[in-house]
C-alpha cells in the first residue's frame, strides 16, 4: 500500500473528529460533576458577595460565604 | 512583598478608557465612510479618501476597540478568577503602550496608503513586526497569570482568552509572512502567491472573525455574565464542549469567503460544510449565557448592564445563524459582494462584539476607580436604546440593500442581457445608505454618552487596586 502525504491528512481529521468525541464524553462522564462545580464558581470566590443561586442548587453559595467569612 | 498586595488594575484601567477612546474614533471614521458612500465629494483629499479610510475603520474598530476591550476584560478576569496579580507587570505594561503604537502607526500609514491588501491584516511589515513582540508579550503576562493560579481550575473564560491568543499568534504569523522589499515606503510583497495566497488570507480572515471576534468576546461572556447575574453559568459541562467544539470547527471554516473563486470546488464545499456546522457550538455557548439568567428574568428589567450583556448574545445569537446561512453556497451567490455582508458584519461587530465589550466596560470601571457603581445608571440604559435602535437600523437597511443589489445583478432579460446596469442598483442603494448612516450615527452618539458617563465616573474617584484575596473557593 503506498501511503501519501494526503493519507496522514485524512488520518489527522479522523484522529481530530474522535479526539472531540472523547472529550465530549470526558465532560459527560459522571465523576468530572464535582470539579465542573467547583470551576463554575470561580468567578464568586472573590471579595464580592455573590448572591443565592439558581432553583434548586442553593447549596453553592452557603459554602462560598461560609468560606469566605473564614477567610476574612 | 508589595506586588502581593494588590491586583494589578493599572493596565486594566488604562486599557478599558482607551477602549472608550478608539471606539469612538473607530465608529467615527465609520460614520465618514458611511457617508462618503452617499456623498462622494466628501472624499476631500487622498488620504482622506474612502478607500483609505475604510481599513482604518475596520482595523480601529476591531483592533484598537476590540483589541483594548480584550486586554482589558481578559487582564481583569485572568487576575480574579486565578487570585494572582498579573505575571511579568512589566510586560504588561509593555502590551499597553506597544499595542496603542501599533494603533498609532496604523492610523499615520493607512492614510498615507502603505497597505499590504490583505483584509484586517493591511499594516505593512515592520508594523507586523510590533505586533508580534507586543503579542508575544501579551501570551507571556497571560499564560504566566494562568500559571502562577492559586485556584485548581482554570476557570472557562480563561481557555476562551488563551485560545484567542494563541490563535491569534499563528493566524498574524502565517498570513502576515512577506517579503519586505523597502522600509520607507513601506512596501512587502506576500509569501504565497495565486489561489494559495487568497486561501491563507482568508483562512486568517475568518478565523480572525472565529478566536479575535469570537473565542476573546466569549472569554469576556463567561466572565461578566455570570458576575453581573450574579449567578453561575448556566451548564460549565456545555461550556466545555462549547470551547472544543469551536477550537475544532473554527479553523475550517475560511474557504466560505472564496465560493465561486479560483479555488478547487471541494475546498469550497468543505467550508460550506463546517460553517454549518458552526451553528451548533455557537447557538451552545449564546443559549448557555442566557440561560444562566433562567430564573432571574426580572434582572433584566432594571439592570441595562445585563441588557448590554444579553442582547450582545441575542445578537450572537442572529449573526452565527446568518452566517451559515450565508456560507451555503447558492446562498452565497446571491448575497457575496453585496450590502448582506456589510449588515451581516455589523450585526456581529455592533450587536455582539460592541455591546458585550461596553458592558463589561461599564462593569469593570466603577470597580477599577474605587466606585460603587457608574456615575449615571439612567444613562446605561440610554446607551443601551441608542445602540440597541442603531444595530437594528444598520443591518437591517443593510439586509434590504444587499438582497436588492443581489437580485438586481443577477436579472437578465430573456435575451439573455442584463436587466439593470451597475450604476442602477448603486441609485437604488442610496435611501439605505441613508438609514445605515443614520444607525451608525446612532451607535456613535450612544458611546459619546458612554464616554461622559466614564469621565464622569472616574473625575469622582480615584484609582483603586483590589486586594488579592486567598481563594474561598468551594469545597462543598
Amino acid at each position: 500500500m503506498n501511503m501519501d502525504i494526503n493519507d496522514l491528512r485524512s488520518l489527522f481529521t479522523v484522529v481530530t473528529f474522535a479526539m472531540f468525541i472523547g472529550i465530549i464524553w470526558w465532560t459527560y462522564s459522571g465523576n468530572r460533576k464535582q470539579a465542573f462545580e467547583e470551576a463554575a464558581l470561580l468567578p464568586f470566590t472573590d471579595d464580592e458577595p455573590a448572591e443565592v443561586a439558581r432553583n434548586g442548587k442553593k447549596s453553592w453559595i452557603s459554602s462560598v460565604e461560609q468560606n469566605e467569612r473564614k477567610a476574612s | 512583598m508589595q506586588s502581593q498586595a494588590t491586583y494589578n488594575y493599572k493596565v486594566v484601567r488604562q486599557f478599558a478608557v482607551m477602549t472608550v477612546i478608539w471606539g469612538i474614533v473607530g465608529m467615527l471614521v465609520g460614520v465618514i465612510i458611511a457617508a462618503q458612500l452617499i456623498w462622494p465629494e466628501l472624499n476631500v483629499v487622498e488620504w482622506l479618501s474612502y478607500g483609505r479610510l475604510r481599513p482604518l475603520h475596520t482595523n480601529a474598530v476591531i483592533f484598537a476597540f476590540g483589541g483594548c476591550a480584550l486586554f482589558a476584560s481578559s487582564y481583569y478576569a485572568a487576575q480574579r478568577t486565578c487570585h494572582t496579580p498579573l505575571f511579568a507587570p512589566g510586560l504588561a505594561a509593555f502590551t499597553f503602550w506597544g499595542w496603542q503604537l501599533v494603533i498609532l502607526l496604523a492610523a499615520i500609514t493607512l492614510p498615507l496608503g502603505f497597505t499590504q491588501g490583505k483584509e484586517y491584516a493591511e499594516l505593512e511589515w515592520p508594523i507586523d513586526i510590533l505586533i508580534t513582540l507586543v503579542w508575544v508579550s501579551y501570551a507571556i503576562v497571560f499564560f504566566g497569570t494562568i500559571m502562577k493560579r492559586r485556584t485548581p481550575h482554570i476557570y472557562v473564560a480563561n481557555w476562551f482568552f488563551g485560545a484567542f491568543i494563541l490563535t491569534v499568534a499563528i493566524l498574524h504569523l502565517v498570513n502576515s509572512a512577506a517579503i519586505p522589499v523597502s522600509f520607507w515606503p513601506m512596501k512587502s510583497y506576500s509569501a504565497y502567491a495565486g489561489v494559495q495566497d487568497a486561501m491563507v488570507q482568508w483562512w486568517y480572515g475568518h478565523n480572525a472573525v472565529g478566536f479575535f471576534l469570537t473565542a476573546g468576546f466569549l472569554g469576556i461572556m463567561y466572565y461578566f455574565v455570570p458576575k453581573q447575574a450574579g449567578r453561575p453559568i448556566y451548564s460549565y459541562r456545555l461550556s466545555v464542549v462549547h470551547f472544543w467544539a469551536l477550537i475544532f470547527t473554527y479553523m475550517w471554516a475560511g474557504p466560505h469567503h472564496l465560493h465561486y473563486t479560483a479555488l478547487p470546488d471541494w475546498t469550497q464545499s468543505v467550508g460550506m460544510l463546517f460553517s454549518l456546522i458552526l451553528l451548533a457550538p455557537s447557538w451552545g455557548g449564546m443559549i448557555n449565557g442566557i440561560m444562566t439568567l433562567s430564573g432571574a428574568w426580572h434582572k433584566l428589567r432594571d439592570d441595562p448592564i445585563l441588557k448590554f450583556l444579553i442582547t450582545s448574545l441575542s445578537f450572537y445569537g442572529m449573526s452565527t445563524f446568518e452566517g451559515p446561512m450565508m456560507s451555503i453556497k447558492t446562498v452565497n451567490a446571491l448575497s457575496h459582494y453585496t450590502d448582506w455582508t456589510i449588515g451581516h458584519v455589523h450585526s456581529g461587530a455592533l450587536g455582539w462584539v460592541a455591546m458585550v465589550s461596553i458592558g463589561a466596560i461599564y462593569y469593570m470601571i466603577p470597580r477599577l476607580f474605587g466606585k460603587s457603581e457608574m456615575f449615571s445608571v439612567k444613562l446605561i440604559n440610554t446607551h443601551f436604546w441608542i445602540a440597541t435602535i442603531g444595530v437594528v437600523l444598520y443591518i437591517a437597511s443593510m439586509w434590504i440593500s444587499g438582497v436588492m443589489q443581489g437580485l438586481m445583478w443577477r436579472s437578465t432579460n430573456v435575451d439573455g442581457t442584463l436587466t439593470y446596469s451597475f450604476v442602477e442598483s448603486v441609485k437604488s442603494t442610496y435611501p439605505f445608505y441613508m438609514i445605515r448612516l443614520l444607525g451608525g450615527t446612532l451607535f456613535l452618539v450612544g458611546m459619546l454618552l458612554m464616554a461622559y458617563n466614564v469621565f464622569k465616573t472616574i473625575a469622582g474617584g480615584k484609582a483603586v487596586d483590589a486586594p488579592v484575596l486567598v481563594p474561598a473557593a468551594a469545597h462543598a
